[in-house]
């Protein structure tokens, strides 16, 4: 029965408050452990088609008198068009449009280097960029505002301060006998999606649009560009079959999508805007730096009186505010925590949602300072975080849907207890160490998701929902659900996504949510149509319908009997069997969220500061697995984007133009596979009992999370140094030597 | 300027400007996007194909300068039906994730495994260095060229 409820809807750690109408979960979890195909590692089903280099992105969309589009960005930080001369751009050859910034999204006032100020649409994109590098502009330059501690100064802010606490600071300081102060920094850090933001627009007369759009969520491009053209959502098609990587930046429509709408208007044919790399890197989003004072206060067992931190996230012209503080309000029992946090609105790119927006910052300096704490106190760092372990969310009470964190601890000690081991292969040059830190995220995932299952005459079965596979391999991942309920093998389950006029309503793809959101949605859907052929099957062969079951494709009984699903099925003739499914509530009154600890072995080079990541452990909890194949590649490639985050990865600004200076792959350094330390991926594997039919949370992004603070804490466990900016370059790494062989000698830490 | 090239063994024309790349010239005119664009400069590898058996960047490659030359991409490395044992390696081990640099990975393993059969670590991590990988990690591309090794 559907229902009305008020709910709260979680997406990257924001919440807010709906109403929301959702159908009653009324299927009992499956048991514990791998069953016929669920939890099984099962090889993605579109790998061949990738693989060969069959599958279609919107990259390589062709419709038949495409244009493409070309955009003249601002060269300034800030600055004014005084005037601008687009006559030679339009008679260049090949040009069939040209728009100035008249024309929304395109500005004349550009708040940021990269701001869309014209484009033009011609027959190729060369003729295109070249036509915009003959658009002439006299620039007013600006004064622009870069630095995010004048902003805070100059209430220069995206958002007011989000100011949290609970119990009384001050109380607890009181009761400290160790207090570690420091401040943290984290950089800014670029996507990098292989394949850049792109759209097709395509009009059919003026009031029907169709996008294709390399998205997270074609359901959110769907609304946000019906609400600016203004036409019912339904007359909007938004089209992503194969997506080439996204990690939060692919959440909206972006620009790009409007403006290939405008031009494919002005011309009355469609056009493709692609970004380029160099806008990719200018334009389209980034994780933003953070500045960090973070404070910690506990008694000489080791029980925290106090965490207290401020927060600067340099959040840019626009964007949200990460909760940078998230992790410290969630992670450790501790009765007073107080966290502040800043939006500065500076003239630099929009940030945009990163893999676990804010927590991956914030658990950097948490996670560190807990270290430095335990360093203080002299106790064992994992002995100080299972003594701070929470039972239950103290920020409102609420007791977690489960929490595997301590079995995760538990699971770490193995390679925790390799420490002596690996420090005593240090030398003279290179110093060895381990370090660890946990991870609390979110991930529950919510209604409303819906899929729908169509079963054919051959016994065949189609899951059908307007969800996206971004890349990580929930189709394949839903293919098994269904697959599980209906009793078939997985290769006789087609998956049909990525089209809104062809499925129903699903989740965006971001804050670890398509598996916990789609997944219970796409086995409900299965079980209706399991339903359906169990009541036909008891009639065809007069059985009662609690003797049956599906299973191996076949219809069977408990009495013996046995028929294949295709007799059954074969009935039809051109009948189908549909299943609907939806995503039930989450359960009132708990907390969903994820966690986990991840255990580095590093090795640096104490003359030349070359920090060297040589084997992560990273344990998880996320309920249950559906697929560890795709399981273990998330978490490989979350601990490699955070190996990234932790060790290379830079976006420059020129601080007195902010001028991006890191917009090409050789100038900004994604880890390549030279880069690769040994992964060992644990998952505790235990559906969570009280969320849905599934018991499953997502995994998208706890990977990314303690990877950096468990790599500052290993260097710390190797030389002593406290390395508290990101990234750890090699001066970095120097500068924090130095510092540390200044302090008055501490004791060799832990030995 | 007319160019003829042989592309996975088919004997093919094309009409170029000077300035064309042979990877616009095989995504856009010869209806073969396999090769992916990612960067356009040679930095990340997406485009990676095989001209006269040696690994290039094809985005780095005038079309003009492959005239008359052999060109393999990623559509012509499996053998009709059947996957190249590549490609099943990297399916099968999980290396395929958003699949956006996989062409670029499979013609690189391709060539690194026709030159060395049985690669080590190091020449493995040497030999695909230049292909960028955003999703998996990388760990499940070694596990593929192992066992496409084996293979």
């Amino acid at each position: 029965m559907a229902r009305l409820i008020r709910t709260e809807k979680e997406v990257e750690g924001r919440y807010t408050e709906q109403w929301i109408v959702v159908d009653e979960d009324v299927l009992e979890q499956w048991p514990a452990g791998p069953l016929e195909t669920v939890g099984r590692p099962v090889p993605r089903a579109d790998g061949g088609q990738r693989a060969r280099g069959e599958a279609r992105y919107t990259a390589d969309i062709k419709l038949p008198g495409m244009l493409h589009a070309a955009i003249l960005r601002s060269p300034h930080a800030k600055a004014r068009v005084r005037r601008i001369d687009t006559g030679r751009a339009r008679r260049a050859p090949g040009v069939r449009a040209v728009l100035g910034p008249e024309t929304g999204p395109l500005t004349d006032e550009p708040p940021y280097e990269g701001a869309p100020v014209a484009a033009v649409a011609a027959e190729t994109s060369e003729q295109a960029r070249t036509a915009v590098s003959l658009i002439e502009v006299e620039w007013e330059r600006l004064e622009p505002l870069l630095d995010p501690e004048e902003a805070v100064r100059r209430n220069e802010l995206i958002d007011e301060p989000n100011r949290e606490e609970r119990g009384e600071v001050e109380r607890g300081l009181a009761e400290s006998d160790a207090v570690v102060e420091a401040e943290y920094r984290t950089q800014t850090v670029l996507h990098n999606s292989m394949e850049t933001h792109q759209a097709i627009c395509e009009w059919d007369g003026d009031d029907r649009l169709t996008v294709y759009i390399s998205t997270q969520f074609i359901w959110g491009v769907r609304e946000e560009v019906a609400k600016r053209f203004g036409l019912p959502e339904d007359h909007v098609r938004v089209v992503c079959r194969f997506m080439g990587g996204g990690f939060g930046s692919k959440n909206g429509p972006g620009d790009y999508t409007y403006v290939a709408a405008e031009l494919a208007r002005a011309t009355g044919r469609p056009v493709k805007c692609a970004l380029t790399r160099r806008e990719e890197n200018l334009d389209s989003g980034n994780r933003n730096s953070t500045i960090q004072r973070l404070r910690v206060g506990a008694r000489s067992d080791g029980t925290l009186t106090f965490l207290d931190g401020e927060f600067v996230n340099a959040t840019g012209w626009d964007g949200w505010l990460a909760s940078t503080g998230g992790p410290m309000r969630l992670l450790y029992a501790c009765e007073n925590v107080r966290t502040v946090e800043y939006g500065a609105k500076l003239n630099t790119p929009p940030m945009a949602a990163f893999r676990a927006p804010g927590f991956v910052e914030g658990t950097f300096g948490l996670e560190c300072l807990l270290d430095e704490l335990a360093a203080k106190l002299e106790i064992d760092p994992l002995e100080l975080r299972r003594r701070n372990h929470s039972t239950h969310d103290a920020v409102d009470e609420r007791p977690f849907s489960s929490k595997q964190l301590l079995e995760c601890y538990r699971r770490a000690e193995p390679h925790w207890e390799r420490r002596d081991e690996v420090r005593a292969r240090s030398d003279a040059t290179w110093k060895r160490g381990v370090g660890l830190a946990s991870q609390v995220w979110y991930g529950g995932g919510g209604p409303p998701s819906y899929a729908w299952v169509r079963i054919g005459g051959d016994g065949r079965a189609a899951v059908i929902t307007g969800m996206q596979d971004i890349g990580t391999g929930s189709a394949t991942a839903m293919a098994q659900i269904a697959a599980e309920e209906l009793g078939l093998p997985v290769d006789r389950i087609e998956v049909a996504l990525g089209d809104s006029a062809r499925g129903p309503y699903a989740t965006i793809s971001a804050g670890s949510s398509t598996i916990p959101s789609m997944g219970p949605a796409v086995r409900a859907a299965a079980a209706d149509a399991a339903r359906q052929l169990i009541e036909i099957a008891a009639q065809r062969y007069d059985r009662e319908e609690r003797v049956l079951s599906l299973k191996n494709g076949q219809i069977v009984s408990s009495d013996g009997g046995s028929w294949p699903l295709e007799e059954i099925t074969g009935l039809l003739e051109s009948g189908q069997i549909l299943g609907k499914g939806s995503r039930g509530p989450n359960p009132t009154g708990m907390r969903v969220l994820t966690f986990g600890v991840q255990v580095a072995e590093v090795a640096v080079d104490v003359e030349t500061g070359e920090v060297v990541v040589e084997k992560i452990v990273a344990i998880h909890d996320v309920g249950r697995v559906i697929n560890p194949l795709g399981a273990s590649s998330q978490v490989e490639g979350g601990i490699i984007q955070g190996l990234g985050h932790t060790l290379s990865e830079e976006r420059l600004l020129d601080p007195s133009t902010g001028g991006n200076l890191t917009q090409t792959l050789d100038a900004y350094k994604i880890p390549t596979i030279a880069d690769v330390p040994e992964i060992v991926t644990d998952l505790v594997d235990v559906p969570d009992e009280h969320l849905t039919n599934l018991g499953s949370k997502g995994l998208g992004e706890p990977p990314i999370i303690p990877t950096a603070a468990a790599i500052a804490n290993a260097i710390r466990d190797a030389t002593g140094a406290d390395v508290r900016s990101l990234p750890i370059t090699r001066e970095e790494m120097l500068r924090a030597l130095r510092e540390a062989s200044r302090q008055p000698a501490r004791e060799e830490v832990g030995a | 300027m007319k160019i003829e090239l042989s592309v996975n063994g088919e004997r093919k024309e094309a009409d170029v400007w000077p300035g064309e790349s042979l990877l616009f010239t095989l995504r856009e005119k010869l209806g073969l996007p396999g090769s992916k664009n990612a960067c356009e400069q040679g930095e990340c590898g997406s485009c990676s194909v095989l001209l006269d058996e040696k690994l290039v960047c094809s985005c780095l490659v005038l079309t003009a300068q492959a005239q008359g030359h052999e060109i393999v991409t990623v559509e012509g490395i499996a053998e009709d039906d059947r996957l190249h044992r590549v490609q099943e390696a990297f399916v099968q081990t999980g290396a395929v994730q958003c699949g956006f640099c996989t062409p670029g990975l499979i013609v690189a393993t391709v060539d690194l495994l026709a030159h060395r059969p049985e690669p080590s670590d190091d020449e493995i991590r040497e030999a695909l260095s230049g292909n960028l990988c955003r999703c998996t990690g990388y760990q499940k591309i070694f596990d593929a060229v192992r066992l496409a090794a084996r293979a």
